[in-house]
């Protein structure tokens, strides 16, 4: 008997099946022919073909935000490579899970200054969790085996696999062995919380008369909002959630007192600045969360409950850091409370919760919408939470518009929110809205852009035709790239360096265009009838163009350098 | 204060590099650093000296344990270790005086002359780093260094305590 052989390009095919792979992200060059003619002969693997392939990592990206899957990117050598770069600095981010396979000239080429040789693995080192270089054939299975592995578990993030043209020649066969089961001795993820540091944890908790619970991205990442939940409730604490972790517990929730950070609300930020006890679950005490370090916060006793320890005691000090996955913790902290016959400080609680909503119904963050005036962008985003009943997917881009859509639209669910946090990367909204469109293609997504942003990718209109994506894009037109400009009229004296979009396109016509529904809203009259006809749309992607207000500002924002409450409110207004 | 961290990882192409970026990117600075294959050939180990306060310390050792090839790091400034530097240097001896004053240096601090030109000698030395900057400065000021090389300290723990797998 004779055993079965496989090129490269085949096992590659092979494995990402064997790893339950449905669909890969790409774009084609010739380092990749061969594999390309590999998926051309199979279709257990749906290819997608972007028009970029910055695009390609965003919409893996968009994917795996929506659905925990890990997302697949395919390149060729060269620029095909570079251009994923930003897409992987934004997985990297996030912590979320990705592999991106890149072709490379043939192994005898490479060091050569070859056609299209470009060192990906050396360009992407500081923005991967790792990255292989395949130099064997036989080993190809098992190093995606692995990529796939060290992508998704403990801190997730994106792995980079390089694999040179000669490897997958169909003239070179072997016979296919996976392990899917991986084992790695330098890298064991599974991580319990240290039973010591639970006891000091839920001693401390214990004894908190002012706890907040301050969970992020992790919680997201761990599919771990039941668990979070029923802490929540079990300990009956305020909460915040950041940027990341929105959906974490529902935005409706009665204990949820909005986002913190920057933009966070007046009484999230208020809280957390006079809690004597901090649970930080799945957050990393960003610098957009802290405002200044040294006056974050110092009365309060710190838990730090997180997968990576590198994240503990880094920018905050943390005086009870634990170790450990987000859920398994959660889980150890609940059975503990239990085993020591926890029972909430009701006065405490009382207390506590009256000044929450004493800072709650000073209702700091607001806007105005007068009647005759221009659209208000909250306005909008208050009407396609109505109009989706808050059960959209919403995808957003990176600016004021993203800040709006945060505050405005709870979020249910955790994986309902998709934006890209800790890069903020303009162009991310479009291409991760039809990532999440491809895996819930019966279920409203929305991508919330902005006139600056819409333009970094706006090509994938034409991967939105060929794939049936029919997302809404709701691009809240300021005519200006809105952050930069608010940042110019509060700290650089109102001078709108570069901040303008002069001679914008006729967004509706673009999308016609490219075979899409264009609708413009230029009056409040028209907004939500409009807004409800395009969400009614089932089968056609439909941009939607709102002009608003260019001169609202984001409020809440940090006063720069001050505390964590140190906000303004309003235009000139501070807390 | 001067940090010597010893780190085992994969023998894998790129795992020097990983340590080497990641050092560079976060701003850690290195003093030296060796590597070199163990007696178990998958394995490398990696002697770093570094500088930084507790914090800085703190993350480096936990940015290193982060990466996917490392096994085990550890700081050995912690206890108790023995800590060698390896030093070639050239130097003039061009003269009977200078010839005797370098041998008995070298004498002094138990060093070796490993090659001899017409007018150069070449002395080897172990040690601490310490010892060899004591040794280079007592030299300058008998005669005239041509070249140096020192390989940068490796360190182990005393006693029964070791870094392995
Ligand atoms: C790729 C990239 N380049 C530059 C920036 C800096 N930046 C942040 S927000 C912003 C303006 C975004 O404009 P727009 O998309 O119109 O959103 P708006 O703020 O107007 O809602 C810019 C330029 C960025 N975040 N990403
Ligand atoms: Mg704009």
């Amino acid at each position: 008997m004779t055993t079965e052989v496989f090129s490269g390009a085949e096992m590659v095919v092979k494995a990402l099946s064997a790893l339950k792979v449905k669909y890969i992200f790409g774009y084609p060059g010739g380092s990749v022919l061969d594999l390309y003619d590999a998926i051309f002969q199979q279709d257990e693997i749906e290819h997608i073909l972007v028009r970029h392939e910055q695009a390609a990592t965003h919409m893996a990206d968009g994917y795996t935000r929506a659905t925990g899957k890990v997302g697949v990117v395919l390149a060729t050598s060269g620029p095909g490579a570079t251009n994923c770069v930003t897409g992987i600095a934004t997985a990297y981010m996030d912590s979320i899970p990705m592999v991106v396979l890149a072709g490379q000239v043939p192994t005898t080429l490479i060091g050569n200054d070859a056609f299209q040789e470009t060192d990906i693995v050396g360009c992407t080192r500081p923005i991967i969790k790792h990255s292989f270089n395949c130099r064997d054939l036989a080993d190809i299975p098992n190093v995606i085996a692995k990529a796939f592995y060290i992508a998704s578990t403990g801190r997730p993030g994106p792995v980079v696999v390089e694999i040179p043209k000669d490897l997958m020649l169909p003239q070179n066969k072997v016979p296919f062995n996976i392990e899917t089961n991986v084992k790695m001795r330098s890298y064991n993820p599974n991580i319990k919380g240290h039973p010591k540091q639970i006891k000091k944890a839920v001693k401390t908790i214990s004894e908190a008369k002012k706890l907040v619970i301050y969970s992020g991205g992790g919680i997201v990442l761990a599919d771990a909002s039941g668990l979070l939940t029923t802490l929540v409730e079990t300990l009956k604490a305020p909460i915040t959630n950041t940027l990341m972790g929105l959906g974490g517990i529902s935005g409706t929730h009665e204990n949820f007192v909005g986002m913190l950070g920057m933009h966070g609300s007046f009484e999230a930020n208020k809280t957390m600045a006079n809690a004597d006890v901090i649970l930080a679950l799945g957050a990393r005490f960003d610098d957009r969360v802290t405002n200044n370090v040294e006056k974050f916060c110092p009365d309060a006793t710190i838990i730090h409950v997180d997968i990576d320890p590198t994240s503990i005691s880094k920018t905050i000090n943390a005086h009870v850091p634990v170790v450990g996955l987000v859920d398994v913790v959660m889980q150890q902290l609940l059975d503990e409370l239990q085993a020591s016959n926890f029972t909430p400080d009701e006065e405490a609680l009382q207390k506590w919760w009256q000044q929450i909503h004493l800072w709650r119904d000073m209702r700091h963050v607001g806007y105005k919408q007068v009647e005759g005036e221009k659209i208000k962008p909250q306005r909008v985003v208050e009407a396609l939470y109505k109009i989706t009943n808050g059960e959209a997917y919403v995808a957003s881009d990176v600016g004021q518009h993203q800040m709006f859509a945060a505050q405005y639209y709870p979020f249910a669910k955790p994986r309902q929110w998709i934006n890209s946090g800790g890069a903020g990367t303009m162009g991310f909204g479009l291409p991760a809205a039809m990532g999440a469109k491809l895996a819930f293609p019966n279920k409203h997504v929305i991508c919330i852009t902005g006139d600056g942003s819409i333009q970094m990718n706006i090509q994938e209109l034409s991967t939105c035709m060929q794939y049936n994506l029919p997302i809404v894009i709701v691009a809240l037109n300021n005519r200006s790239l809105g952050m930069v400009r608010q940042w110019q009229d509060m700290v650089y004296g109102g001078r709108h360096s570069s901040s303008y979009m002069e001679s914008l396109p006729d967004f509706t016509k673009i999308a016609e265009a490219y075979g899409h529904i264009g609708i413009k809203i230029d009056s409040l009259d028209e907004l939500d009838s409009k807004l409800e006809q395009a969400l009614s749309i089932q089968n056609k992607l439909v941009f939607v163009d709102v002009l608003v207000d260019e001169k609202e500002h984001v409020y809440p924002m940090h006063i720069r350098q001050g505390a964590i409450d140190d906000m303004w409110v309003e235009k000139g207004v501070k807390a | 204060m001067r940090h010597i961290l010893s780190i085992l990882l994969e023998n894998e192409p790129g795992a020097l590099s990983r340590i080497v970026g990641l050092f560079s990117q976060r701003a850690f600075n290195i003093e030296s650093l060796t590597v070199a294959p163990t007696d178990d050939i998958t394995l490398s180990r990696i002697t770093i000296a570094t500088r930084g306060d507790d914090k800085v310390l703190e993350q480096i050792v936990k940015q290193v344990n982060k990466l996917v090839d490392v096994m085990k790091i550890t700081d050995l400034t912690e206890r108790k270790h023995v800590e060698r530097e390896l030093l070639l240097v050239k130097v003039v001896a061009i003269n009977d005086k200078s010839r005797t004053e370098v041998k008995r240096i070298s004498d002094i601090f138990r060093g070796s002359i490993v090659d001899i030109g017409k007018q150069i000698y070449t002395i080897e030395l172990t040690g601490s780093s310490d010892k060899l900057n004591a040794f280079l400065d007592t030299l300058k000021n008998e005669t005239e260094i041509i070249e140096s090389v020192r390989s940068g300290c490796v360190g182990i723990a005393r006693g029964e305590k070791a870094l392995r797998v």
